[in-house]
This record gives structure tokens, C-alpha cells and sequence, in this order.
């Protein structure tokens, strides 16, 4: 470390006020609680909100795990992790047991969380009701009155279209029976352990100056219909290559005849699965 | 209407007041409005009539007045007083608002079918197979064929816009409608059509309504009573067949006699 920063970059007024932040989104879980958001070296929509809310829930003692699409070696997760093992001099891990911080976009690691672990979404869009009311103003307003009739009207439309809700990543759900939310991009697969989950759940999004968050053990449903209930997308078959059942799958062209694998998305829970260094049965 | 005499007025509005700065919108309008009554408010363009229904459903603020309504379970709001959750909640259960523009009043972007079901989507209503089929019995009851209702607003024609905002309205059989213009932009034909439905609905519901209109012919066919108004002033109320027949003020004298006879 060359130049000296701040433990975790940020100077200590600006992680109290995010800190405070924080504390009144879990308070009011799934309200959207405005903040004094930060410039950060990387450009907006590479995770400034989760970098800002790490940067202010991380300690000495923490192990921190990044993750982007699922995977631990993209080019964003490895740069948010090397930024702050140069900034904190925390331990990282790929290991989702082993993490007691876990900074994300896109997924929820398949690897079930447990009490004491802290999860930190990358939002680009908090607002859930954003492309149905262009008004800043008025969508405040209908979060406060609890008017969601608005959000229905789209799944209606969408089973009339489509025949069921087209919708397949940030999926709207109710936090506590009270705010309706917006789940960071997170495919709607993610979306059953969000519900009553043992971490804390928390969300920052950089760019729209906003933080919000699901404390553990919070109810967290999916809207649907009575007669159109909400449903995960599965798959036929299991992962190329650790032969899990029932986990998110990436499509994987792998040559200029067709060829095509389906993997985990989650990297550290398919190789965990795996023996060693071993291919998988369809690599 | 003689039986409902001991009842209370639905809307009883006193001294309604709105200055847009120097420029007068209305002033001291005062009427009551009985519960299956219809009102007409008629008068010549920028003479407040859209002022006075914007301020009764709270789209401007209005500066001053009294607007009593007796609430379905009998308690008694001043609606300029309500605070904004409790007025937004009246305008999605017990009134509703059929704009001059249908674009106004419709999502645009949204099927028919979504736009009826709207309100009741609004209301807790989760089940969408009966959402649907609220919707489909009221495209019917406006006169729109059941195979219209997954199009979008935008392929319907001025008439049909009119009457699918009608139906979105009516869907949670609301006890006021307020209406601005409902036959403004139609052809005589298709207005025609519209009046006869509105008479059927205003019976056949006992809905109460507050019509603003331009068109004296509208007012002598839906009204059963009858504001003028003029310069942001009511100048001459009462029974519409008094009011047309027999008018005492000179401007509304002036209106009647505007109206070309075909």
C-alpha cells in the first residue's frame, strides 16, 4: 500500500452517515432510504452502492466474499475484492460459508446463508414502480398510501400477453407485508431466499442515492394472483459440469458448431461439488 | 325524488373559491347534490366549470369553501379538508372521474382489460380470472366487444376511449362521477350513443353525477338539475326544463338562445 487511505476508503462522517442510513432501512424494512452517496473510483452501475455499504458495515475481523453473475473470478468481482483487501487488509474468500460479508450482483449464492452473515446487493434501479410512474414525487406517494394497484396492472397485462408474469429478474415482492421493493437484478429463481432469510439483507444503490434493506427472518413475497401463483423457472437437466439438480444454470456456448454446456452460475458452489480439479461429466 | 327527501344531501358544496394569481377560476359556489341526482354544470368555455369539478376531486387545491359529502357508511368528510391518503382512498372507492380527454383518464399502454381491472387490482382484488371476468361484464355493459379486450386503448376509436374510461370508473360502482366533457370530441351519432348508455348506467346504478358540459342538449338529456355559470360565477340555478325553458338571468337567457336549431 503505497498511498494511505482511510480504513475501507471512505473517511470515518461518511460511513456514519451511511451507517445511519442503514440502521433506518432496517428499521423500516423495504422503505428506500435516501443518502448522501459518494464518488467512488469506479463509474456508476459497477456497484457504487454496494461498495459504499460494505465500505461502511466492514470490520478488521470480517471475511469478505465478491460476487458478480454468480461467479467469483469476473473482472468486477475481482476488482471490488482486490480493493478492499488493499483498503481494509481483510481476509476474502471465495467461500460462501466462510464469508461473514458477502458483497453480490445478479445472485444470491445457491450455498444457503445462516445467522451472522451480511449480504450486500448492487442496485441499479431501487425504484420498483419507476417505468409505471415516471414522478419521483408521486411514487413516494404511493409507497407512503401502500398504492400498489398500479403493479398489478402490469402482471395482468403480462399474463394476458404472455400467459404468465413475463417478468424473470427483479421480480417485485412485498417486505413485511407494508413497502413493495424491487430486488436489485436478481433472477426471480433468487427470489424464494430472500424470504425469512437468516442474514441481513442489505441494498445500496449508488447512482439513486438510496439504501434499503431485508433484516433477518423478514416475510418477503413475490406478488402474483391467486390463480397465477409466483413460480421459479427450473430446468431439465442438471449442471454439466458438478451435476447439481436444481440450481441456476448459465448457458455456455463452447464452439462454433452449437456446442453448448449448462453450468452453475455460482462458481464456488460447482466446485465444491466437484472432486478436485476435475472436469465435470460434460466437459 | 320525493322519497329521499329526509335523506341527506350527497355533496353539499358552500362558498368554493379558486384564484389561478390575479385570474378568477370560481367564486362562492355554493349547491347540493342528492343522493341518484344528476347535475349539470353549464356555461360558455373559461367560465369555471372545469375549475369548479377540478376542485371537487382534488386535482387543484381549492382556496377556500366547504365541500360536505356523506360517506357511505353516513359519517359526514369535508373533502378540501381530508388529509391525502384519506382523499386518494375516496377517489378510488366511492367517486370516480371521467376526464374530457380520454388519454387522461386511461393508461394508453395497458390493455382495455387491465384498464377496467385497474381499480379493482387498487382495491386488493387477486385473483385474475375474476378480475377478467369484472372486466369483460362491464366492456359489455359499455358497449365494447369482448374480443377488444387485450387491445390497447390507443387501436379504440374517440367513442370507445370515452366509454372504456366509463367502465374503468364504474367498475367498483362508485357513488359519485364526476364527468368533464363526457360527449366533448364525438360525433353526434356516436354522442347520441353515449347519452342513452350514461342514462341507462346513472339509473340503473342511482349513481349520483356532476356533468360539466358546453352542450346544452347534453344538460336537457342527462340533468336533472342545472348550474349556469359565467365569469367563475353561478348565475342562474335550477330544475333543467326551468333553466332551458324559461331562463331569467340574461346570459343564461343568451345561452339558450345560442343554440342552433338543425
Amino acid at each position: 500500500m503505497t498511498t494511505r487511505y482511510n480504513f475501507a476508503y471512505l473517511d470515518e462522517q461518511t460511513k456514519r452517515m451511511i451507517r445511519r442510513a442503514v440502521l433506518k432501512a432496517v428499521a423500516v424494512p423495504g422503505y428506500q432510504v435516501p443518502f448522501g452517496s459518494r464518488e467512488m473510483p469506479l463509474s456508476y452501475g459497477w456497484g457504487t452502492g454496494g461498495v459504499q455499504v460494505t465500505a461502511s458495515v466492514i470490520g478488521p475481523d470480517d471475511v469478505l466474499k465478491v460476487i458478480d453473475q454468480g461467479a467469483d473470478d469476473t473482472t468486477n468481482a475481482v476488482s471490488i475484492r482486490r480493493f478492499f483487501a488493499r483498503t481494509t487488509g481483510v481476509a476474502t474468500t471465495t467461500s460462501t460459508e466462510a464469508a461473514t460479508l458477502i458483497q453480490t450482483r445478479h445472485r444470491i449464492p445457491e450455498t444457503p446463508l445462516r445467522e451472522g452473515q451480511i449480504l450486500v446487493l448492487q442496485v441499479p434501479i431501487p425504484e420498483p414502480l419507476r417505468w409505471l410512474e415516471p414522478r419521483e414525487a408521486e411514487t413516494r406517494k404511493m409507497h407512503a398510501l401502500e398504492e400498489y394497484g398500479v403493479m398489478y396492472v402490469r402482471l395482468y397485462e403480462d399474463i394476458t400477453r404472455h400467459g404468465k408474469v413475463a417478468q424473470t429478474y427483479e421480480y417485485p415482492v412485498m417486505v413485511d407485508g407494508r413497502y413493495l421493493m424491487r430486488p436489485s437484478p436478481i433472477p426471480k429463481f433468487d427470489n424464494p431466499k430472500l424470504d425469512r432469510s437468516p442474514a441481513l439483507l442489505l441494498f445500496g444503490a449508488g447512482r439513486e442515492k438510496r439504501i434499503y434493506a431485508i433484516p433477518p427472518w423478514t416475510r418477503v413475497k413475490s406478488l402474483d394472483f391467486d390463480d397465477h401463483p409466483f413460480e421459479v423457472e427450473h430446468w431439465d437437466r442438471a449442471c454439466d459440469l458438478c451435476g447439481a439438480q436444481g440450481a441456476f444454470l448459465d448457458e455456455l456456448i463452447v464452439d462454433d458448431k452449437g456446442g453448448r454446456l449448462f453450468i452453475c452460475s455460482d462458481t464456488d458452489y460447482c466446485a465444491r461439488r466437484r472432486p478436485a480439479g476435475e472436469p465435470g461429466p460434460g466437459a | 325524488m320525493s322519497a329521499m327527501v329526509d335523506e341527506p344531501p350527497l355533496l353539499s358544496v358552500r362558498g368554493l373559491g379558486k384564484r389561478y394569481g390575479a385570474q378568477l377560476g370560481c367564486r362562492d359556489i355554493g349547491f347540493d347534490l342528492w343522493p341518484g341526482e344528476v347535475l349539470g354544470v353549464v356555461g360558455e368555455s373559461g367560465s369555471g366549470k372545469t375549475t369548479v369539478l377540478d376542485c371537487l376531486s382534488g386535482r387543484v387545491a381549492a382556496d377556500g369553501g366547504r365541500v360536505a359529502y356523506a360517506k357511505a357508511d353516513g359519517t359526514v368528510v369535508d373533502v378540501l379538508r381530508l388529509d391525502e391518503a384519506a382523499r386518494r382512498r375516496l377517489l378510488r372507492t366511492e367517486w370516480g372521474v371521467v376526464h374530457q380527454h380520454a388519454r387522461d383518464g386511461l393508461r394508453m399502454g395497458v390493455s382495455a382489460g387491465a384498464n377496467v381491472g385497474e381499480r379493482l387490482m387498487a382495491l386488493g382484488a387477486r385473483h385474475y380470472g375474476r378480475v377478467r371476468g369484472r372486466a369483460l361484464d362491464w366492456l359489455a355493459r359499455v358497449e365494447i366487444g369482448e374480443d377488444r379486450i387485450d387491445d390497447l386503448p390507443e387501436t379504440f376509436s374517440g367513442g370507445m376511449q370515452q366509454r372504456l374510461q366509463i367502465a374503468r370508473n364504474l367498475v367498483t360502482e362508485p357513488r359519485l362521477v364526476l364527468m368533464d366533457e363526457p360527449t366533448g370530441g364525438l360525433d353526434v351519432s356516436v354522442q347520441a350513443r353515449l347519452l342513452d348508455l350514461l342514462r341507462g348506467l346513472v339509473e340503473d346504478l342511482g349513481l349520483s353525477a356532476v356533468i360539466v358540459t358546453h352542450d346544452l342538449a347534453v344538460a336537457r338529456l342527462l340533468a336533472h338539475r342545472l348550474l349556469v355559470m359565467r365569469g367563475g360565477e353561478v348565475v342562474e340555478s335550477g330544475l333543467t326544463d326551468q333553466v332551458l325553458d324559461d331562463p331569467q338571468h340574461p346570459y343564461a337567457q343568451l345561452l339558450v338562445s345560442s343554440v342552433l336549431q338543425p
